[in-house]
């Protein structure tokens, strides 16, 4: 008796959880459209009043990412920055999210009958979240766009890493192959370049064919993988993680050499066509495409060689047309990520592709959590605008990012949302008493 | 004709002979038992068939043809299934994803389906997942089918691997220590269940068994192995008395 009272925690705590859990449970009837919906509002609402509002609390400008920056810089506008987060992101986005939520469930609940359109509904929202958000800064620009690349990089490395299980260092190669063929086709075809002469097609064609131009790119990084793939056959483990690695060096140093795209100096000129609406839907597709894949029995062979490579050959799976198509596949999307990247800043050199990315990218992985395209989305993303936002420490944030990542790796050896099924429609769905399709006459209150 | 034919077959570990001269014919539709002492080779003359191994003499015929030098997944795929002495199951898969994937060798919707998710996907992983949960009925477990592996009691995840074996629908079905590990009750459980899948699925079951239990109550012939050679052949009741048999198992008498 005695022991089962002490087991329970003091009522007072009881009470108070309690009373937050029913605060907080008009917010769990929230559907994801509702929140895209507040987020939103939120931007909207910077976008018109944002300026002001920061320069009444004292603020310089708005804050770029989230104020870290700003905080970090100048402490003393720390309460200035938070009062702006609360007003402008924060209420904003959990009252109208909270106050939409009849409406919004409704609405996802209608959606749902056609999955297609709830799709695309979902991602023309989150695309307007972003770009009303970066429409106030080039620098926000310029970090969503490198934050989807990163989502593309880490989630095709997750195929390799996380899905299949095998400790892959090559894809900063890939995504140089990528980045490098890709280049030359813009600028040889649509660019007046000292090297490459006058372009070969007339220029206004370009941005029509510049997807042909990624999709050359991955598929050279694809052919590239080849080099990976067959000595993946035998080679597992450490001997192929060395394989790998040595991969990535020899690509680096082949542009290194290559005096036609410039050497170590690097390569210039890429037009650019790869604005924030491009990467977007690129960066939609990657994760489409690779989710279908992993969630196919197909996909799941990848597991399966994984977890157990003589039982997969036992239960009729081709372990070596697995391993192939995981890396081509992997490669061919870090290829149009590299090449989207270097439409993206503009220039590329080999230093870029070498073991600082390489860290990056493993980094997200790891971080985000194996095996998890969500995971791969939190990881690419989170570490991507983590790192921008911690810029002002300079040297200090590399001591700070790698603490994170062994803290994370010491809590959750398989990183944060690791071993997770995406099953977008299942996100979109409506949310609490809407579940189900039971419509509640009372809704909206 | 036999369904599978095994003539002459000798595999050495570099100096070591693991098989010697192994003659084998199972017909459809039987099931065989082998036994034998500890390391008498019965797990590798398993792997000589599978084509883990490649004997270093010796023909493997299955349906007609020659299936030495083919690879593993390619016999399974003509319809030689297993199981594994140690359970080689995914630990990280669900059980339903274990039964699934083994339908690997039927995927018709290509590449194309796999990344972008045509109807004919859909229709063949739907049939792929109800079929999955009429063998996991089939073996008792269908309650386990979302739960991962790892998280099975050790009897569940035999059962599950049989399922995995079964859903390449095998013509013959290698099982190597079905009962191993088993209590009593579980082992009368599997005898039932191993009997069940033989009437309904009509393969032939080629069975490496340590409990007599389960070899005397399920196989019409058994074959004794002893040093990587048959030192006997024949029904239940023949091996059971045979002094040859009880001579590699027991040891000889001592005559003084």
């Amino acid at each position: 008796m005695t022991t089962a009272t002490q087991k329970q925690p003091p009522a007072s705590d009881r009470h108070r959880n309690s009373t937050i859990r029913a605060v907080l449970s008009p917010w769990r009837e929230v559907p994801f459209l509702g929140w895209l919906l507040g987020a939103l509002a939120a931007v909207m609402l910077e976008h018109s009043v944002g300026s002001s509002l920061a320069l009444t609390l004292g603020l310089r400008r708005i804050p770029v990412l989230f104020g870290f920056e700003l905080m970090l810089k100048a402490p003393q506008h720390i309460p200035g920055m938070l009062v702006y987060l609360v007003l402008v992101y924060m209420l904003p986005a959990a009252l109208v999210a909270v106050a939409t939520r009849g409406l919004t469930n409704a609405l996802a609940a209608r959606l749902l009958q056609s999955p297609a359109l709830s799709l695309a509904v979902h991602l023309v929202l989150l695309y307007g979240c972003m770009h009303f958000w970066c429409a106030l800064s080039d620098y926000r620009y310029l970090v969503a766009q490198l934050a989807l690349i990163a989502v593309m990089l880490t989630l095709s490395l997750n195929v390799i890493n996380g899905y299949m299980g095998e400790f892959s260092c090559s894809h900063p190669g890939f995504m140089a192959l990528g980045a490098y063929a890709a280049s030359v086709l813009t600028v040889l075809l649509f660019v007046e370049d000292d090297v490459f002469g006058p372009p070969l097609l007339p220029p206004t064609l370009g941005p029509f064919l510049f997807p042909l131009a990624l999709v050359a790119g991955g598929l050279v990084a694809s052919l590239g993988a080849l080099a990976v793939a067959i000595p993946s056959f035998r080679a597992r483990g450490d001997y192929l993680g060395v394989i790998t690695l040595a991969f990535t060096f020899v690509v680096k140093s082949l542009f290194e050499n290559l005096e036609i795209v410039g050497g170590p100096r690097g390569f210039m000129n890429q037009p650019n066509w790869a604005g924030l609406p491009t990467v977007f839907v690129w960066a939609v597709v990657c994760v489409a495409v690779i989710n279908n894949f992993v969630r196919s029995t197909f996909g799941k062979a990848l597991n399966a060689v994984r977890d157990g490579e003589t039982a997969a050959e036992a239960m009729t799976i081709n372990t070596r047309r697995t391993k192939t198509v995981a890396f081509l596949s992997a490669a061919f999307w870090a290829g149009v990520a590299g090449g989207l990247f270097a439409h993206v800043v503009g220039y590329i050199n080999p230093a870029t592709f070498g073991a600082q990315k390489l860290a990056e990218v493993l980094a997200m992985v790891y971080f985000g959590g194996l095996n998890s395209v969500i995971g791969s989305i939190a990881g690419g993303l989170g570490l991507t605008l983590f790192s921008e936002m911690l810029r002002p420490l300079e040297v200090w944030k590399w001591v700070i990012i790698p603490m994170l990542l062994v803290l994370v790796m010491t809590r959750r050896p398989t990183g944060l949302i690791a071993f997770r099924e995406f099953d977008a429609l299942k996100l979109l769905g409506p949310r609490g008493r809407w579940e189900g399709g039971v419509q509640d006459g009372t809704a909206g209150g | 004709m036999a369904l599978l034919e095994v003539e002459g077959m000798t595999h050495y570990f570099g100096g070591l002979r693991a098989v010697h001269n192994y003659n084998l014919q199972i017909q459809r539709g039987e099931i065989r038992g082998l036994i034998g002492p500890n390391g008498a080779g019965k797990t590798t003359i398993f792997n000589l068939i599978t084509g883990i191994y490649r004997p270093t003499r010796g023909r493997i015929v299955f349906e007609g043809e020659d299936i030495v030098g083919l690879p593993p997944h390619r016999i399974a795929a003509r319809g030689i299934a297993r199981t594994f002495q140690n359970m080689l199951l995914w630990r990280h898969m669900t059980v339903l994803e274990h039964v699934k994937v083994a339908h690997y060798a039927r995927i018709d919707y290509g590449l194309v389906g796999a990344f972008l998710g045509t109807p004919r996907r859909r229709r063949q992983e739907a049939e792929f997942e109800e079929r999955s949960y009429e063998l996991l009925r089939m073996m008792g477990v269908e309650r386990f089918a979302n739960k991962v592996i790892t998280e099975l009691p050790y009897g569940a995840q035999r059962r599950v691997e049989i399922a995995r074996a079964l859903a390449t629908e095998p013509k013959l079905l290698l099982l190597d220590e079905p009962a191993a590990g088993m209590t009593p009750e579980e082992m009368i459980e599997m005898v039932d269940t191993i009997r069940r899948i033989h009437s309904m699925l009509g393969m032939a079951i080629f069975l490496i068994e340590h409990r007599m239990r389960v070899v005397m109550d399920l196989c019409e012939t058994i074959q004794t192995l002893n040093f990587g050679e048959v030192i006997a052949e024949g029904t239940p009741d023949e091996i059971r008395n045979d002094p040859v048999v009880i001579e590699a198992y027991l040891g000889k008498e001592v005559v003084t």
